[in-house]
Formats: C-alpha cells, structure tokens, sequence
C-alpha cells in the first residue's frame, strides 16, 4: 500500500482582480505518494503553478484543506507554513532564481545553513554534475547549468517533497535532458516524492504518474506501466 | 561566512559609490555634531579647570573709594571665602613707534605676595617687587602684540606725569581671557593691554593709599550669590559702588558663554537637516534594492528564511551606511574640533588646552546617525517582509502609466515624446520625485544658512560703522566734565567736529529680570553718532522715557509703554520708575539711551559729559594724537578705522572658513541626492532608454530624458529650499543672539542667487557623472534583461 506524503481535499482558488474573479481551481482532490514522480500537464492558465504553489505552502487556497501526512497546513500560522518549507520542501523555478551575487556553491549554501539535516554544498552539486562550477557566479553558467544549481540547492537540505515549476522550459532539448536527468537520479538515490509541471506532453513518460489539468480541475490521471529514461524522451 | 552575509557584502560592493554618497552626508551631520559638541566641552573644561587652579572670582564691584577695613566687614558676609580689595585703574601708554595712544588697565598686586583672587599666570620673568616702584607685569597678548619682553621698558602717563616702567613678567588671568578696552567692540592688543603694579606703585597715583576701588571676592559652594550681592551693594553704596555682579556679568565670561551658546546651536541647528536628508536617501535607495531583489526575496521566503531574518538582512545593509557615515563623522569632527578647540584657545588666551570631546557626545551622535539610517530604511524594509512569496517570483506587473492631465497639457504644448516620459516619470513615482526634491531643498537650506552669516555680518557693520558711528575718533575722559570740555575739544588740532556723550552705569529692573547696562545721553543735534529705529530710521531719544535694544528690551520682557525700574549706580544714586519710550535696533552690546535735558533734570545737575566723539581731519591725526597724549583729562583714544580693521580682521577669519566647511557640506547633499537618484533611474530605465538607442535615438537625446529630469526637481527644489533656509536662518539668529550681540534676520538677494547656483552646478556636475555610465549600457543585453 502507498502512502500518501501530500493530500488535498476540494482545493479551490480564486483570484479577486478587479472586476473579474479568476478560478485558478475548482477542486482538486489528489495525493503525492512517498518516493513517486508525478508529472503535471496542462495548458497554459489550467491552475498548474497554482496547485503547486498551495501545495508547498507558498500560496494558501480560497477552500478545502492541505495535508502533509497528518498535519493540515491550511490551519498553520505564516510562520509555521515557514517552517514547513524550510524542513520538507525544495522548489524548482523555470528562471532558476539564482542569487546573482553568489557562487553556484554560495547558492546552495543559503539553503544548507539553514536546513536540519543537509547535505555539503559539494555533494549537492555533484549530484547534478556540476562539482567543477563550484566557485562560478550565476551569470558564467549557461542556463542547463544554472537550473542544475538551483535543483542541487533545491536537494541539499534532503526534502521529503520536490516542486518543479516548468524545470525545462528556458531551456533547449539537450540541456533540458541533463535537468531531469539530475532530476531522476536525485528522485532514484534519495526516493524524494516529485512534483514537474511541464507543457510538454513527451516528458509524461519519465514519469509513475500523470495528472491532466484543465481549467482548474483535474481532468484524467495516468499510470506509466513502464518508465523511460530522458535520454530518450525526444522533444 | 553565511551566505546571506556574503550576499550583502557582494550586493554592498555593487552599491558602494551610492552608499558612500550617503555615508558621506550622514558624516556631515555627525561631523557638525561632533565638532560643535567636542569644542563646546573641551572649551567648558578648559575654562573650569583654568578658572579653579587661578581662583577666578565669583563676585566684582568697582567704587570711588572705601578704605580697607571696609573688607573685613564684606568678608564677614554670609558665604563670602576670600574678598580681595583693588585698585584698578585707565592709564594711556606711550609706546615706541606708535604715534597714536595706547591705553592699559592697570591692576594692583597686594603691597607683598601674591593676588589673593584671579591669580595672573606667570608665563615668562616674575611679578614685579614691591620696593621697584617701576616694575610691572603686562598681559601676555598686549606683550606679543608690542613685541615687549621682560627687562624691556615703556611709558605710561601715571598721574598726569609720564613714568618709564619695567617689564619683569609676562602673565596670563582667568580675568581676562578676552580682553576688551573701555568702549572698544573689539580686542585690540596693540593698543590696548593688561598691566600688574604693585599697590604700593600705584594706589598713589590714585591718591588711594590704604583704599581700594575695585572689589573681588569668592564664594563658598553653598552661598546665595544674589544675598551677598545685595550685602556688597549695601556696604559699597556709601563708597561710590556702582553695583556688584556675578561671574554672569563679568565681561570676559559673558563674551566665553555667548561663544560656547553659539557652539550649542551649531550642534543643533544643521546636523538635523543632514541626519533626515540621509534617512530621504537610505529610503530611495534601499526601495531600489528591495524592488531589484524581489524575486530573490521570494525565493528567501520560499526556502523557508523567516521574515525577521530578511527584514534584518536590509537592516544589516543599512546600518553597514550609517556604522560608515559615524565613523568618518567622528574622524573628522575629532580632527576639526582639535583644531577649533586650538583657534579658541589661542583667540581666548588660556594658557593651555584640554581637548576633551565627551565621550557620551560621542555615543550620541553615533547613535541618531545610525537610527536616522534605520528609520530611512524601515519603509523598504517593511515591503520586503510585506512580499507574498508566490507573488515575488512571478515577474513584476509593468508600472501603469494612465493618460491623465500632464498628457493633455503635453499634447496642448506638443511636447516631444522624450520630455513626456520626464513628466510620466515623475508623476509615476512621486514618492522617489519627492525624496530628490527634498534632499536637494535641504542643500539649498545649508547654503542659505552658511552664506546668511556673512549678510547678518554686513547688516552689523554697515549698522556699527556707517549708520550709527559716524564719528572718526571717541575720547574717553578721565571723569565727568562740564559741557565746556567739548568746546576745548573741538579746539584741538585737526578736530572739524566734537560731540559730548555722558554715561553712567545703571540697572534695569523689571521683576526678576535685571540688565547692567551704560545710560547715554548725547548732545542735542547729534549728528555723529545716531540712533535708529527698527526701521532704520535715525531718532532723536524722545523726552517721553527711557529708549532701549529692541533685544533688550524682548529679554526683561518689556514694551513701550511698559514703567521699568532704573537704579543708578553713580550718584545720586536714585531709583527711577521709567515708562520704556520706544524700541531701536541694536545689533552690538546694549545701551539704553535718554534724552540729555531730561535725564539732567531728573538729576538736577548741569549737563555733563564724559565721553567726546571727533570728527577729524585725517591729515592732521599726528598732532591730534600727540596733543591727545599730554592732556590728563583723557583716559582714552579710539579711532574707529582701527575698530573697523579690529572687527574685520576677527571675523573674516573664522567666519570664512565655517563658510567654506558648510558650502562643501551643502554640495555634498546635493551631489549626493542627484547621483542617487540619477543611478537608480538610469538602471531602472535601462531597458527603455536601450529601446531608445535602438529605434536610432542618439546618446545626447537619451541622456536627455535622463538629465532633464533631475534638473528639473532641482529647479523645483530651489524655491522650497530658500523657504526653509530663511527658516534655519531664523533659528540660527536666534541661537546666536547673546546678550551682546544680537544676529539680525537678513538674507540678501546675493545669499538665495549664490545657493542656488551651486546646488544647480553640483546637480548638473552629478548627472553628468552618471551619464558617462551610458556608454557602458550593452543595448543588446539590456534589452535581453527580463528586469
Ligand atoms: N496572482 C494572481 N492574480 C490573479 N490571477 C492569477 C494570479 N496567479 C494566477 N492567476 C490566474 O490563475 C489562472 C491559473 O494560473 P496558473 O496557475 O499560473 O496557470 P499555469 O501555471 O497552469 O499556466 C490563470 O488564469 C492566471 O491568470
Ligand atoms: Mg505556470
């Protein structure tokens, strides 16, 4: 039987701008099992970084209740949500967010200096491949480079949850390809349950399940009764 | 190091021209501070140490004549310690190489021993000795000033008969840290000095053997100085007293407090105005920062940083500028205070120097410089923290220009499309418009106020020399004469014109307010010397009542109209009830002034005088000065080009360099407002001054958009910034208004042009600065910046 790291119960999301109120989502039930990779795809506007924001605990939602294992974290207090990511969750943006005034190695470090149980700065950058870009800034690494340091920071602090925002879209096929590589091979040694968002259907495959969204709600999910590497994901 | 730590560090480094400009102008403020303060105890200790060591006495009076067992009964006074009894009186000098008279104090020492009270201080040689009836000690300036050391001999006119006496010392007196002649506005140390004689040399020459005239005594901790006042003026009165006074009255202690009250207001005044101009742009330029590092925040937020650790992290940054501009604040008030603490202490004539700069001044000041930054940050600081972290890293919504007014007025006027991005800028961010506009008004103020100086000094001399002092020369006579004294003295060689003045020592009484001041009456028809009227205006002192300094008149709380008290401390002796006539301007020392035929009935005496004002041929001064010299009804010679030099000569030079220091410190306001905010608008800009360049604009037609921008808020500023500096000045008038001096309002036409032009040169010089950073902007990669 799995076990379910992240539960939702009918999450709702409405965004009051202006005159008109967007329903970013209207609904969603789903479960984030222990160790699983779970690939989220959708059109543009379906509520995919909403869901994922909620679901790390940067965003509330209008209705309906968030569990991470037992605990209900739409009933925890701003500084409670803080800690909560602090302990349990890495992020992966699509811009990478890097701290442009510091090393790749620095990058990470601001996570670790914080983090209970992390890993050295320099195991999380070998793990993405990138233990000889240790001491460059942001702005001498190439993209594939600087998505892999933000996933090494995301890592170092050993989170129970991986959010990736679209982790591949800045990036062409080839640098994309050593991003989810990373990506799969943390996921594989370290068994951290991911969430990846992408528009870009042919990634689905690398991962044990799909969820489908439109418009705010989850319109299908898919298991992958057989998993490929992304090397051979082509897009 | 932490990571965070480190990024401030690096993020500190990119902004360090920015952060220094701000530091520098937070010194400013503290440098103010420090060197008013620092100089302002230094100088308090200094004298208070100088005053215990050499026994400065606590009370003085001066009489005709009392004899000395007179001081057994003073000492028996309730409080009383030490009563030291005097005689002090003018003698003129006959000095080489000097054709016009000298005159000098002269002091007695007690027949053996030394002084009991305001020990002289023996710099060089020895006090005189008793059996050398020659012998004298002078004071240390008028001994520099005439290149007189001891063994060296001079001339003094002693008894109507000329003396040559011997310099055996040099000496210094708590008595006379500054000292002023009889009449004189000014120190003058050529003509005017201190001598020492042994009372058995020169109680004869008054004919006051076993007498004395001048009385000083010393009080016990306890003691209630207004009582013994009281007693002293009670036992003196038979004796001629004409009204003892307290260390507050005593003229070289007055002129040391009005000094160190001035200091006071230095400290106060200007430093407030550059501690909130350095708040203004710790808040421009951190909400930059804040704004720049948005998605970075997110991200901070993101991984779990706490608020309170971001919020700190700004902080951090902050104090970083404010520890900065302390610490060069510091540095250089330190230096600059040792090196006005030297200026006074050399213009004073204290015999040494405690430089003492507090250390809870210090502190002080370290610490409003540094919340001063705080506060200026809070505001930045409180919308970082405010940052939703999911919002933070989206990308920021472009700013909504909305088409209102200033489009109108643009179209109506077709303004070219560059000059309407200047006004849309400004009107978009009026909050960054309003912290350049004032940042640079608050240079316009410090200008306004330092140059004002100069037009309060101008107002005082024209008033002194042109308007109110007429004359070329005042005699001071030996005592009180007939009105046929000026007849003789019109009949001295080269004198075209003479008028008599006669002045006494009076006390005016209202309540618990009371003045020691000179009573004037002058000649009907005076013409050499004048009166004026707040307006201006020359007046005759009407026979309705007494006519007094407006100041004056404000400090014991009286107006026209209002009944005064006037006791006169010469004979007869009376106490009047006068009702105040009108009010005069009178910006140096506090004469009250009557009408003569009045006050001589009220006396019931024959008009007198005792004071002659000349006008003179000036070809025929030598025969003036030497006819001068062998008449013994005059005590005194003042020509008043001497004073004028006298006066010139003292203020230009302190005054012109505090001008100078401040006129360095406004422009620094300025250029660091302007280069400020002209950095922060070129890098936030960057992206559309870049789409400028490439829709084929040239460099001088987007520096435009840039330059014209931050002069237009500096030509705004200009107008606020007289408005406040007129208000400073107000302040500034009335911190250095003293009992002698009182600094008028006036700021001239010339003070507002100057400010301006230099905030407008140092604005234009700083943008221009900027600019050359033009060249350096990658049209490529700054459009490629998503920012
Ligand atoms: N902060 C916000 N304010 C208002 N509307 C928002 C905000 N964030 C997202 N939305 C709206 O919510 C919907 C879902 O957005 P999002 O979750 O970003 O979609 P996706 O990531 O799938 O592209 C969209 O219509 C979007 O415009
Ligand atoms: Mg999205």
């Amino acid at each position: 039987m799995k076990t379910s790291i992240l539960r939702t119960e009918s999450i709702t999301k409405v965004y009051h701008t202006g005159a008109v109120d967007v329903h970013a989502l209207r609904g969603i039930d789903l479960s984030l099992f222990e160790g699983e990779v779970v690939v989220l795809l959708g059109a543009s506007g379906s509520g995919k970084s909403t869901l994922l924001n909620i679901l790390g605990g940067l965003d509330r939602p209008s209705e309906g209740r968030v569990f991470f294992r037992d605990e209900d974290l739409t009933r925890l207090s701003d500084s409670a949500l803080t800690e909560f990511r602090r302990d349990h969750v890495g992020f992966v943006f699509q811009f990478y967010n890097l701290v442009p005034s510091l090393t790749a190695r620095e990058n990470v470090a601001l996570v670790t200096e914080i983090a209970k149980i992390p890993m050295s700065p320099e195991e999380a950058l070998d793990r993405v491949g990138l233990a000889d870009r240790m001491s460059h800034f942001p702005a001498e690494l190439s993209g594939g480079e600087q998505q892999r340091v933000a996933i090494a920071r995301a890592i170092a602090k050993r989170p129970d949850i991986l959010l990736c925002d679209e982790p591949t879209g800045a990036l062409d096929s080839k640098t994309g390809t050593t991003v989810l590589e990373a990506l799969i091979e943390v996921n594989r040694s370290l068994g951290t349950a991911t969430a990846l968002i992408t528009h870009n259907a042919a990634i689905r495959r690398i991962a044990h399940r799909v969820i489908y969204m439109t418009d705010g709600r989850i319109s299908h999910i898919e298991e992958n009764a057989e998993r490929v590497a992304p090397s051979e994901v082509s897009w | 190091m932490r990571a965070l730590d480190l990024k401030l560090l690096r993020d500190m480094r990119h902004i360090w021209a920015q952060s220094l400009a701000i530091a520098l102008v937070l010194a400013c403020g503290i440098m103010v501070m420090t060197l008013a303060s620092g100089t302002q105890r230094s100088l308090t200790e200094t004298r208070a140490a100088y005053y215990e060591r050499h026994r400065f006495a606590d009370v003085f009076a001066s009489l005709t004549r009392a004899p000395k067992q007179v001081l057994d009964e003073i000492a028996r006074i309730d409080g009383v310690t030490r009563v030291e009894g005097r005689v002090v009186f003018t003698a003129l000098l006959d000095l080489e190489n000097m054709r016009e008279p000298a005159s000098a104090r002269v002091i007695s020492l007690p027949a053996s021993g030394g002084a009991i009270l305001n020990l002289p201080l023996i710099r060089h040689g020895r006090l005189p000795e008793a059996l050398h009836q020659n012998e004298v000690a002078i004071s240390e300036p008028f001994a520099d000033a005439n290149r007189l050391r001891p063994g060296d001999t001079f001339r003094a006119i002693l008894n109507g008969r000329k003396r040559e006496l011997v310099v055996t010392g040099i000496v210094l007196s708590p008595e006379y840290i500054y000292t002023i002649g009889a009449g004189a506005l000014m120190p003058d140390d050529r003509h005017f000095g201190l001598i020492w004689m042994r009372e058995t040399a020169s109680a004869p020459v008054k004919e006051l053997e076993g007498a004395f005239n001048d009385l000083t005594l010393s009080l016990s901790r306890d003691a209630n100085e207004a009582a013994v006042i009281d007693a002293v003026d009670r036992i003196l009165a038979p004796y001629g007293g004409t009204g003892a006074y307290g260390r507050d009255r005593q003229p070289s202690n007055v002129f040391i407090d009005g000094e160190l009250k001035q200091l006071g207001a230095l400290a106060t005044v200007q430093p407030p105005i550059f501690l909130v101009v350095s708040a203004f742009l710790v808040n421009m330029v951190l909400s930059r920062l804040v704004a720049l590092d948005r998605a970075q925040i997110g991200l901070f937020k993101a991984v779990g940083y706490t608020t309170r650790t971001i919020a700190l992290h700004y902080l951090k940054m902050t104090a970083g500028i404010g520890i900065l501009g302390v610490l060069i604040g510091w540095g250089f008030g330190w230096w600059l205070g040792h090196e006005m603490t030297e200026m006074y202490t050399d213009f004073f004539r204290f015999p040494w120097l405690l430089y003492r700069p507090g250390p809870w001044q210090l502190v002080i000041s370290g610490i409003l410089g540094i919340a001063a930054v705080i506060l200026g940050a809070l505001r930045a600081v409180r919308a970082s923290v405010r940052l939703a972290p999911a919002v933070a890293m989206s990308p920021p919504v472009p700013p909504v220009f909305q088409r209102g007014w200033a489009d109108s007025l643009g179209e109506m006027l077709s303004l070219r499309q560059t000059t309407m991005m200047i006004v849309r800028s400004i009107i978009r961010w009026p909050g960054r418009a309003a912290v350049t506009l004032f940042g640079v008004s608050g240079s316009v103020a410090v200008l306004v106020v330092s140059f004002f100086t100069f037009d309060a000094i101008d107002l005082i001399m024209a008033e002194l020399f042109e308007h109110t002092n007429r004359q070329d020369a005042t005699l001071t006579l030996s005592g009180n004469l007939n009105d046929r004294a000026v007849i003789d003295a019109g009949n001295l060689p080269g004198v075209l014109r003479a008028e008599g003045i006669y002045a006494i020592p009076i006390r005016l009484v209202n309540g618990t307010q009371t003045r020691l001041v000179t009573l004037q009456a002058r000649a009907p028809g005076a013409m050499l010397t004048q009166i004026l009227d707040t307006e201006g205006r020359a007046i005759t002192p009407s026979t309705a009542g007494v006519v007094l300094p407006e100041e004056l008149a404000r400090r014991l709380g009286v107006a026209p109209g209002d009944s005064l008290r006037i006791e006169l401390l010469s004979p007869p002796r009376e106490t009047w009830q006068v009702p105040v006539a009108s009010v005069i301007r009178q910006s140096l020392g506090q004469d009250a002034y009557f009408d003569r035929d009045t006050l001589f009935h009220r006396l019931r005496q024959t008009p007198q005088v005792n004071m002659i004002h000349l006008a003179i041929d000036p070809n025929r001064l030598t025969d003036l000065q030497a006819k001068v010299q062998e008449t013994p009804a005059i005590a005194g010679f003042t020509l008043w080009e001497d004073v004028r030099n006298e006066f010139v000569a003292t203020l230009s030079e302190s005054l012109i360099t505090m001008s100078v220091i401040f006129a360095t410190l406004g422009m620094l306001i300025t250029v660091g407002v302007v280069y400020n905010a002209a950095r922060i608008q070129l890098a936030e800009r960057a992206h559309e001054l870049a789409s400028l360049r490439v829709l084929g604009f040239r460099r001088s037609e987007v520096g435009y958009v840039l330059v014209v921008e931050q002069m237009l808020l500096t030509v705004f500023a200009i107008p606020v910034g007289w408005l406040a500096g007129y208000g400073f000045a107000l302040l500034m008038a009335q911190g250095f208004s003293t009992d002698v001096v009182t600094i008028p309002v006036v700021v001239t036409q010339r003070t507002f042009a100057l400010a301006a032009l230099i905030v407008l040169g140092s604005a234009l010089g700083a943008v221009l600065f900027v600019m050359r950073r033009l060249d350096r902007v990658d049209i490529v990669s700054a459009l490629k910046q998503k920012e």
